[in-house]
Formats: structure tokens, C-alpha cells, sequence
């Protein structure tokens, strides 16, 4: 369960405070897929981030299976990100001196695995996202839907009970789109990750089993599929 | 990670490796033309003093003043020396040519070795000379060779035997070294009617029983010839050595400044190299923080980065310094008696290369610590 209550978050540019959450409050449940959608500016990647805990609200609090995440320190947070957030980036965000299978592996190594469970563990990753065939392959030997699965599987490996989708569709093809879509659903379902999705494209949207709208930093609407 | 990390930018990491082996290597070399400096003041001994005019060391001392010194307390034996300052075929040969007294001088250093046949060669030959064995070898000298010297201070051509080459006792003693008979010069600066000195000595050099008397000694022997027409002043012979050093003080200390001037450009360079490595790497830092490696993580991942490259340079830097003192020393000839490069230098070279990397990774490490995780995924 996701719950964001009475968030405000401001920046300041160039000496100017811009509010780009006001007042927020939002529940959501666990295992649904959620896609957060509005123009630019609406405060929905900054929404994302803090319910991710890379980003700390202004003011109000946010809770995640009833654990108050927005008081927490930067060390507990790190911490806390690592047991229970997958991060999904729009360009991929892989480290480029480590292949596919060394990517995917990278987050366990905050886990007391040995290097044979973590194999084992990121070649069960690589399989779901069906990349058994680029394990030794550098990020830029592989193309844009290649990588993003690649992302996804090291999402997915730490057994992140939520996955953050930052815009996990705006660099791809249609088709490379699709088949990332897919992944996230059959995450969603079959494993029942909650999921917490960015995206200006509607088709993406239509995805998700609900819909959350903002607009200048506020919720203007939200529903379900 | 690291290791791959380095091979981003193989060019910039060769350059920067190639510059971190040339900084080592010269402060390698710098320091040890710096030891080098003092490797006579190294070798000389407290338990041996020396006496010389103390108006200037160019004006001689009376020979008779051995006596006098001889029968003070404290005092195990007395030796003595005299400047040649020949030109041995062309003046860039430089190397010392004392006169001596064989006997007594080879008693008081014995820690110049030489062979018990080759030492009674010299002791019964009066033209004969005993020469170190850097000397020989520079200009190929054997055994029983005619060496001609072109006399400056004593002028007209001066022939000498070779009797004995000596070695030094350990690697800090000056085999770049030539004696020959007091007696000789004395008698031939009469017979050829030399305007010098006679039956004098540039030098005393005392041995003593207790190194605790030194100061003592010293004032008495220059009490004994006090208000005379040659005065003296006493000094340890490593006192009378660095104040020879000292005398070209300025040369050592703008070595040294080239050294740590060295060393800080090298230390600007590899800042620059890591600055640079990090600020192209924020995205991926920001990436690892989000996905939850601490900052303490990334302070590993440059630290260990920058110390292996500072390492990769150091290392053939510090390998690379014997060779090239070798060949230093060979083409200085014997103008550095005892050019070795010392442990002292290779642990300052160590230090150099570990201050090196860690003050190269300080700022990238320190960006990394406040790294902002939503503004650092941005920077694409």
C-alpha cells in the first residue's frame, strides 16, 4: 500500500520557488499498476521520485506499507530502496563497463548472496525478460528494447515489491514499447508487484490497471481500467 | 569495475599512467642527485676530525704541526692530505687527487679496501697512485698503467703508477677517489722549483679515541695554534663535508623545489583525469545510489580507481628510476661518487604515488557524498 498524504514539494530556479506538488494526497494498492500521467511539469516524475525515496517531500508524509518513509535518513533510505525498490529508467540508466548479466547482478551485492546465488538469481532475471542470449553483452551492444529488459530484470531481481517506471517506454519503437509493456503487466499480475509508471503516451497508459492525473501539481482525476 | 572503468578511456588513462611514471621517475632521479649531494657528508665519520687553516682551506698547514697534534690526549693517530687538482687528459675527467701519507691514511679510512699485495705495491713505489675503482673503470685503468696528470695548482706534467684500485666497504664510500704519495709531491715541488708550499699538508685528519671528545679535541688543537702565523680551525669531518654541500646549498634546494613542483603538477594532472571521470559518470552514480549502494560505496569506487592508476604509474615510475639512475651515473661519470638510489627515495616514491591517488580522488569523492540522486538520473 502506497499512501501519499497532504505532499507539497517545491524547487527554486534561478532564485524563483516553483511548487511543483501542492498539497497532494493519494493512495494506492498494493499490486496495482498504476500509470501517473500529465503534461510536463505536473509533478509527476517528482511524485515518482518520492514515492521511490530518492526525493524527499517539503512537507506531508509518505508511507509505504504503513513504513513513514519521508522522515527517514538518507543511510535508511538507501537501505530501504535497496529491499524494496526496482527503478525502470526512461534511457535505461545501465552501467556501460559491465554486461547484461553483471548489470543485473549489481544490486545484489547489497544482499548477502554468495557470486553463485547471484548468478543464479540474475540468470532467473535475464530468463523472464527473455535475454539469456545477451548475458556477456555490453549495454551498447544491445539494442534499446534489449536494454530496457535488461533494466527491468535487474528491477526485478532484488524481489522489489514495488517497481518505479520512469517514462520506461519514451526512447522505444512501438514494438520494443509493447513487449516492455507486456513484461511490466506480467510482472504486475503473475508476480504481483506493484507498479508505479510515468508516461505521456496514453497507449502505454491503457496498460495500467488505474490512471492518475496531475496538473500543476495537483490530482485532477484518477480511475480504473 | 575499476579495471574496466580504466579502459573507458584507454588514451586519457595511457597519458595520464604516462605522465604519473615520468613524475615519479624524476623525483626519483631528483632525490637521489639530492643524496648524492650529501653522500659525502654521509659517508665521512664523527670519530675523525679535521684540521685546516682557518683563514681558508687553500692555504696550507705546516707539516710540523702533526707533532704537536699527535701528543694531545684523545688522540688514536693523525693523517694528512694535500689538494693536487690535476687534469686527467681532458678537464671534463674530473675526479679528486689527494696527496697523501700512505701508511697513516689508508690506517685512519679504512673503509677504502684494498688488496694486502696491491697496498705494499703502493706503500714501496713513491710515484705510484691508488685509485677507486669508479676511476678505473670510467677511463679503463688497470694494474700497473701510467697515468699522466696535468698538473693546475702544481703545473708540468705528473706521471704515476697505478699500484692498487680500491673498493668502497659498503655503497655510501667515494671510489671516485685518487692518492698518491705526499713524499713525491714534496720533493718534486723542490726539484722543480714549485712556488708552493713545501713540507705542507691541506689537511689533518685526527682520528680519536672517544667520537664524545670531538668538541673538546677540536678547541684544544686549535688552542695549540692560536695567535700563530697558521692558525687552525677543527671540525668533524662531517661537519668539514656539509660545509661543502653547503656551499652550493641553492643547486640542492631548487632541486628539491623542482621535485615537489613535480610532484605537485602530477597531482593536478590526475585531479584533472578523475574530475573529469566523474563528472562524465554522475547519471551511473546517481543510478547505484538509487538503487541503494550507499555513498561510502562510491568513495570506494574512485578511491580504489584513482589508486590504481596512481599505482599502474608509480609502479613502472619506481622500476623504471634504477635504470635510469645507471645510466645517469654513467653519463655524470665520476662527478657523483655514489649515486644509489636510496630506500628512502623508493618509500618517498611509494608515499608519492598513494598521496597521489588519494588527493586526485578527494573532490570526485567528496561530489559523489552530496550527489543528488533525482538531479544526477537527469544528467544524461
Amino acid at each position: 500500500m502506497i499512501e501519499v498524504r497532504n505532499v507539497s514539494k517545491s524547487y527554486f530556479r534561478a532564485g524563483q520557488e516553483i511548487k511543483v506538488l501542492i498539497n497532494l494526497s493519494l493512495s494506492l494498492k498494493e499490486g496495482s499498476f498504476t500509470a501517473l500521467m500529465g503534461p510536463s511539469g505536473s509533478g509527476k516524475s517528482t511524485l515518482l521520485n518520492l514515492i521511490a525515496g530518492i526525493d524527499k517531500p517539503d512537507s506531508g508524509d509518505i508511507f509505504i506499507n504503513q513504513k513513514k518513509i519521508s522522515k527517514m535518513s538518507e543511510s535508511e533510505l538507501s537501505k530501504w530502496r535497496a529491499h524494496n525498490i526496482g527503478f525502470i529508467f526512461q534511457f535505461y540508466n545501465l552501467i556501460p563497463v559491465l554486461n547484461a548479466i553483471e548489470n543485473v547482478e549489481l544490486p545484489l551485492q547489497l544482499f548477502n548472496f554468495g557470486k553463485t546465488k547471484r548468478r543464479e538469481k540474475a540468470l532467473d532475471a535475464l530468463t523472464k525478460v527473455g535475454l539469456l542470449d545477451r548475458l556477456d553483452h555490453k549495454p551498447n551492444e544491445l539494442s534499446g528494447g534489449q536494454q530496457q529488459r535488461v533494466a527491468i530484470a535487474r528491477a526485478l531481481v532484488t524481489e522489489a515489491s514495488i517497481i518505479v517506471a520512469d517514462e520506461p517506454t519514451g526512447d522505444l519503437d512501438r514494438s520494443s514499447a509493447e513487449e516492455v509493456l507486456k513484461l511490466l503487466q506480467i510482472l504486475n499480475t503473475s508476480q504481483k508487484r506493484t507498479i508505479v509508471m510515468v508516461t505521456h503516451d496514453p497507449k502505454a497508459a491503457e496498460k495500467a490497471s488505474s490512471l492518475v492525473s496531475l496538473e500543476k501539481g495537483q490530482l485532477i482525476g484518477d480511475k480504473l481500467f | 569495475m575499476i579495471f574496466f572503468n580504466l579502459l573507458r578511456h584507454p588514451v586519457r588513462s595511457l597519458l595520464t599512467i604516462f605522465g604519473l611514471i615520468v613524475a615519479t621517475l624524476s623525483f626519483g632521479l631528483l632525490s637521489t642527485v639530492v643524496d648524492a649531494w650529501y653522500a659525502g657528508a654521509e659517508g665521512a665519520s664523527s670519530a675523525r676530525l679535521i684540521v685546516r687553516s682557518s683563514i681558508s682551506l687553500i692555504f696550507p698547514l705546516p707539516i710540523s704541526h702533526r707533532e704537536r697534534i699527535e701528543k694531545l690526549e684523545g688522540i688514536s693517530q693523525v693523517s694528512w692530505s694535500r689538494w693536487f687538482g690535476g687534469v686527467y687528459k681532458k678537464p671534463k675527467n674530473f675526479f679528486p687527487q689527494f696527496a697523501v701519507d700512505p701508511k697513516s691514511y689508508l690506517s685512519i679510512y679504512p673503509e677504502y679496501l684494498v688488496p694486502k699485495k696491491q697496498k705494499e705495491s703502493f706503500f714501496r713505489d713513491k710515484r705510484s697512485t691508488l685509485i677507486g675503482r669508479k676511476i678505473a673503470e670510467e677511463h679503463n685503468l688497470n694494474l700497473g698503467d701510467l697515468m699522466v696528470l696535468d698538473g693546475q695548482i702544481f703545473p708540468g706534467k705528473w706521471e704515476f703508477l697505478v699500484a692498487g684500485i680500491y673498493d668502497g666497504k659498503d655503497n655510501i664510500t667515494d671510489t671516485a677517489q685518487m692518492f698518491f704519495h705526499w713524499d713525491y709531491l714534496n720533493e718534486e715541488i723542490r726539484k722543480r722549483s714549485i712556488l708552493r708550499d713545501k713540507e705542507a699538508a691541506g689537511v689533518f685528519i685526527v682520528e680519536i679515541n672517544e667520537i664524545k671528545d670531538a668538541a673538546s679535541i677540536s678547541m684544544a688543537i686549535d688552542e695549540l695554534f692560536k695567535n700563530s702565523p697558521t692558525e687552525t680551525y677543527t671540525e668533524t669531518e662531517k661537519a668539514f663535508q656539509l660545509g661543502f654541500v653547503a656551499m652550493t646549498e641553492a643547486i640542492v634546494v631548487a632541486i628539491r623545489l623542482v621535485s615537489y613542483v613535480v610532484i605537485m603538477i602530477i597531482m593536478a594532472v590526475m585531479a584533472n583525469t578523475m574530475s573529469m571521470t566523474s563528472r562524465e559518470r554522475i547519471s551511473e552514480y546517481a543510478t547505484i545510489r538509487a538503487i541503494g549502494f550507499s555513498p561510502i560505496f562510491l568513495v570506494k569506487l574512485i578511491l580504489l580507481e584513482s589508486l590504481f592508476l596512481s599505482f599502474l604509474g608509480g609502479a613502472f615510475g619506481i622500476l623504471l628510476t634504477f635504470p635510469a639512475a645507471s645510466l645517469f651515473s654513467s653519463a655524470t661519470g665520476t662527478l657523483f661518487p655514489v649515486f644509489e638510489v636510496s630506500q628512502v627515495t623508493v618509500f618517498s616514491q611509494i608515499l608519492l604515488v598513494i598521496l597521489t591517488g588519494f588527493v586526485a580522488s578527494l573532490f570526485p569523492c567528496i561530489n559523489a557524498i552530496k550527489i543528488n540522486i533525482t538531479t544526477g538520473l537527469r544528467s544524461i
